[in-house]
């Protein structure tokens, strides 16, 4: 076993603020990539273009740069509607910023699954009387949220992936205890392995989860059968 | 006025070192993914583990750590420090170049060993029918229509690697995030963060462009 000369505490303490990160990002992300599916399928235009260059931008910028950009651009905008002394934290930060990614991402594919349900559906929806909020809620959401899962799979991968970034910010994060305790020791291999090692884990135990969503979301669904 | 010549002065410097750390990495990138592609699907067990080990760590991980293992992590070996490779790996750029081109390599490699298996079967069997050598299987049909067939994949990756370029930055290099990030903190303003944002997102729109325009030309013979 690798000798962690008493950081693995901290080790631990780092990885679990990455989960933090991760799945506050994730709660966030959905949230928002669901209302911006359903915006890029309205009627009003200027809403189509506005979500259509807003995902753009967000999936060309680097999520480094629209993280830094979030972090002092928030400060800074927090600074001058209070003219002092609040400030956001890292964690704050990261968390926004790696949400409006997700949900960029999000989104187009959310979009893609809800224009997937059939028609006929929500005819039959309407016919029975459903407000348009209901039909949306029981009817298309939760055949959508099958033909999405996939995408939304991977997007979490790269999210896990890209919690790491906002140890640049100085959050404590697996990323920064791994430096501090590198430094410390004069043993920067070994500790940036173990973190290493911490991601690989996280993702290899993300995709059973993910396979057993993806299951349930099929299950009743008619097999091809031979 | 004479601030903001030298800024954008600066940011195209900075800009220039992201395009030469993107064009280097992708060609090392793709180089390598092709033999471990191949050694993916060869019926040599340890060579197809070590390809499958290789790309899940590369893939797995965070870029960042990678990066850190690299350029931090490898000097706290004495046998590198004393050797004849340090020269080259305890400045930054190198190892920035050495983590990009490794990581690309892993992603392009999944992306290639798709493109292989989506060849056609039957141009395999012609293939192996006029008793051609392995070598010359993958050389003269295989790679090719593989290549016509993840050109779309092979932009995407491209256009991420791009956004991965940004984060040389965290190791002193002053590639367009690195000049964008030392402009802010001098000024004490966000402005040249979102002016760099915009360009990257004009260099992901130009590649796009590119790498449709190539497919039309590589699909030419397909056209109705």
């Amino acid at each position: 076993m690798i000798n962690l000369q008493g950081y693995g505490h901290q080790i631990l303490l780092g990885a679990l603020m990455t989960l933090k990160v991760a799945f506050a990002s994730l709660t966030c992300g959905l949230v928002l990539g669901l209302l911006g599916g359903a915006a890029g399928l309205s009627r009003r235009l200027w809403l189509r273009r506005m979500i259509a260059g807003a995902t753009g931008l967000l999936r060309g910028i680097p999520e480094f740069v629209i993280l830094l950009i979030c972090y002092f651009g928030l400060t800074g905008v927090l600074y001058r509607l209070t003219g002092g002394d609040v400030s956001i934290s890292p964690f704050a930060a990261g968390v926004f910023a790696l949400s409006i990614v997700f949900a960029a991402y999000a989104s187009e594919a959310f979009r893609g699954a809800f224009l997937a349900v059939p028609l006929g559906q929500m005819e039959a929806a309407a016919a029975l009387g459903l407000h348009p909020g209901q039909s949306f809620f029981l009817v298309r959401l939760p055949q959508a949220w099958r033909l999405a899962l996939p995408s939304l799979g991977n997007q979490w991968q790269a999210l896990l992936k890209d919690t790491s970034l906002v140890s640049v910010l100085g959050l404590e994060d697996l990323m920064r205890k791994a430096d501090v305790a590198g430094q410390a020791t004069d043993q920067p291999f070994t500790f940036f392995l173990t973190a290493a090692a911490i991601y690989l884990l996280f993702l290899t135990l993300s995709n059973p989860v993910i396979a057993m969503l993806e299951r349930r979301s099929q299950r009743g669904l008619a097999r091809v059968r031979g | 006025m004479q601030g903001l010549l030298g800024s954008l002065s600066q940011l195209a410097c900075g800009l220039a070192l992201t395009v030469q750390l993107l064009a280097l990495s992708s060609l090392f990138g793709v180089v390598l993914a092709v033999p471990l592609a191949v050694a993916r699907l060869s019926r040599l067990r340890p060579l197809a583990w070590f390809s499958a080990g290789y790309s899940g760590f590369f893939r797995g991980t965070p870029l960042l750590v990678q990066i850190y293992l690299i350029y931090y992590g490898l000097a706290q070996f004495g046998f590198i420090r004393h050797s004849v490779l340090w020269v080259v790996l305890r400045n930054a750029w190198p190892c920035a170049l050495i983590a990009f081109s490794l990581n690309m390599a892993a992603y392009v490699s999944e992306v290639v060993r798709g493109g292989i298996l989506a060849v056609p079967q039957g141009e395999i069997e012609a293939a192996k029918a006029l008793g051609l050598h392995p070598w010359l299987r993958y050389r003269l049909v295989i790679l090719p229509r593989a290549f016509r067939l993840i050109l779309p994949a092979l932009g995407n990756e491209v256009i991420v690697q791009m956004k991965s370029t940004s984060l040389a930055s965290t190791i002193t290099l002053l590639d367009l995030t690195g000049v964008a990030r030392r402009l802010a903190a001098a000024s004490y303003s966000t402005d040249p963060l979102i002016i760099a944002g915009l360009i990257y997102a004009a260099l992901a729109w130009l590649l796009g462009r590119g790498f449709r325009m190539a497919e039309k030309r590589f699909n030419r013979h397909r056209r109705a």
